[in-house]
């Protein structure tokens, strides 16, 4: 697999003044791999972007674009990079067409390839119908796609895309998330958002990065574990004594909430919920609701960021 | 070849937008007013001029003070060419797309600047329609008129160098354009402030003025020396403006 590490970072900092946007952070990206970057605004998540795509040079740190030395030799890793920044970089004067001509130029297609590479890009992003249209009358949604389309029309190694489902109507985002999918397959692909369900639907690999540190690296289904919370709520229309609550197996600790509700926090992956749905109808609690908490990715970051302070 | 593709995309922006055109419209009529206002003249003193010995002819009698008017007009047109160069990439965040294909700084700046040429070369072919219209009706100093051209090229040069560079500075075209005309302004008249100082800073003054540079060149005086200005000139706004735009790089 280390041979096709795409993006190599290594201690990455990036001050703004006094601030640390960025605080050495350390990551790589293989081929066939959609890595999520996820944060709350300000985490340092497009600050990061910024500088693997090289639009902002770091302070200190090191990037390797597919084993090329972003900061030593930038043009030849530049070649191996489609970066789409939080704002789609379009000109509005200028056709769907003609913008991608001239951004299949300046990547240094040469002139036989451009009229495939460009046709290719529009079908991927849904675009062939507007080849004509000024980028400027399109629509947001449609925007983005041209912004995507700019990042992937070279074929780059690497594809980092800036919060890229940002404006765009629940069909669009389907679709662009079914891209980012299929370009993972033969690309490595970078995503910052901070919509988790974006991340769970489309992404292998997921990276939390907090005050510009990185909290968790872990894969979707690790993540999707630490979600699962240990706890659960009833609702109970007759409820029962505290004690009797607590009393059902691996149940640690009973919180009463108003209305009959109880919170019941359990042990990790051993649910009470069956054992408490048997006793129910037997004993006549008139049970009518059961929630299986889950944690947000705000509760994560809480739970992550609060532990590292205790340490 | 990547500052071609930037050159034309560049000329084709500045196309689509209204204000090359109207800059082209305003310049070709007050130039043409200037002209045949100059030709009048002309007409009124011809019957003298031919008593003369060693008269002045068409050329020097009415292309060149047109062409030495020409300057001033340029130079409150140029900035506005020049200032959306690079502030209005800023502006509509569209930098990034430069920044990360596989291009230098200087092949941006380069590109950029190519294409701003590009407009003065359509602005100057224009213009010299005027005087070329006068061989219908007689001979021209063809030698004298190529002079006075590169004269006006290289100045348009100048001034492009310097707005672009202002254009690196800022995230509005506005400000880029009276910045660059304020600069370009100063240096034009910097020797005016050279009549009362000593001998030595009079010199050294009225050497960074850009019209001694111009007028050197108008009056048919082909020196290398003002010739190195010009590309001096040229030279250090264009590195300026590299450095500028990879700083901004390194701090936002």
């Amino acid at each position: 697999m280390n041979t096709d590490t795409l993006i190599l970072v290594r201690h990455l900092t990036r001050l703004y003044g006094p601030i640390k946007a960025v605080d050495g952070l350390s990551f790589e990206l293989h081929r066939g791999e959609v890595l999520g970057f996820l944060g709350p605004n300000g985490a340092g998540k497009s600050t990061t972007m910024q500088m693997i795509t090289g639009n902002l040079a770091p302070t200190t740190g090191e990037v390797a674009i597919a084993g090329i030395d972003l900061l030593e030799t930038p043009r030849e890793a530049k070649a191996h990079l489609g970066y789409l920044p939080e704002q789609p970089p379009v000109y509005r004067e200028l056709t769907v067409d003609e913008y991608l001509r001239y951004c299949a130029r300046l990547n240094r297609l040469p002139g036989r390839e451009v009229a495939t590479a460009v046709k290719r890009a529009k079908g991927r992003c849904g675009l062939t119908n507007v080849g004509t249209r000024l980028i400027g009358n399109l629509s947001k949604g449609f925007q983005q796609r041209v912004g995507i389309a700019q990042a992937i029309i070279h074929s780059p190694a690497v594809v980092v895309l800036d919060e890229p489902t940002v404006g765009l109507d629940p069909v669009q985002i389907r679709e662009i998330r079914h891209l980012i999918k299929e370009l993972g397959e033969e690309h490595g692909v970078i995503l910052s958002t901070h919509i988790l369900p974006e991340v769970q639907a489309t992404c292998d690999r997921v990276q939390i990065i907090h005050h510009g540190q990185l909290v968790l690296s872990d894969t979707i289904d690790g993540l999707a574990r630490r979600m699962e919370s240990n706890s659960v709520t009833v609702a109970l229309r007759h409820p029962p004594a505290l004690a009797e609550l607590s009393a059902l197996p691996s149940v640690v600790e009973v919180t009463a909430l108003e209305d009959g509700r109880f919170r019941l926090h359990h042990a990790v992956e051993a649910s009470p919920a069956e054992a408490l749905v048997e006793r129910s109808v037997a004993a006549g609690w008139g049970l009518y609701e059961l929630i299986p908490e889950r944690m947000s990715l705000e509760d994560i970051f809480v739970h992550i960021t609060t532990q590292e302070a205790s340490a | 070849m990547m500052i071609f593709h930037i050159a034309a995309r560049e000329l084709r922006s500045l196309f689509l937008s209204p204000l090359a055109w109207l800059v082209l419209a305003v310049v070709s009529f007050i130039m043409a007013w200037l002209f045949l206002a100059q030709l009048d003249q002309y007409m009124a003193v011809q019957a003298q001029l031919a008593l003369m010995e060693n008269a002045p002819g068409v050329t020097e009698v009415v292309v060149m003070p047109v062409l030495a008017t020409a300057a001033i007009v340029l130079m409150l047109v140029v900035p506005l060419l020049s200032m959306r160069l690079i502030s209005e990439e800023r502006r509509a965040r569209t930098l990034p797309l430069l920044f990360s294909a596989p291009l230098s700084m200087t092949e941006i700046i380069l590109g950029k600047y190519l294409g701003l040429l590009g407009f003065f070369a359509v602005m100057l072919g224009l213009l010299a329609l005027m005087p070329l219209s006068l061989t219908l009706g007689g001979g021209l100093d063809f030698g004298l008129l190529a002079a006075g051209f590169l004269a006006l090229a290289l100045l348009l040069a100048a001034f492009g160098a310097a707005g672009l560079w202002v254009s690196t500075l800022t995230a509005q075209p506005t400000i880029a354009a009276v910045g660059s005309f304020g600069l370009v302004l100063f240096i034009w008249i910097i020797d005016w402030a050279g009549t009362r100082a000593s001998d030595q800073q009079a010199s050294v003054l009225s050497w960074l003025s850009l019209q001694r540079h111009y007028g050197a060149l108008l009056r048919g005086v082909f020196d290398t020396a003002d010739l190195a200005y010009f590309l001096l000139f040229i030279a250090a706004f264009l590195v300026f403006s590299v450095r500028r735009l990879d700083n901004d790089r390194l701090q936002h």
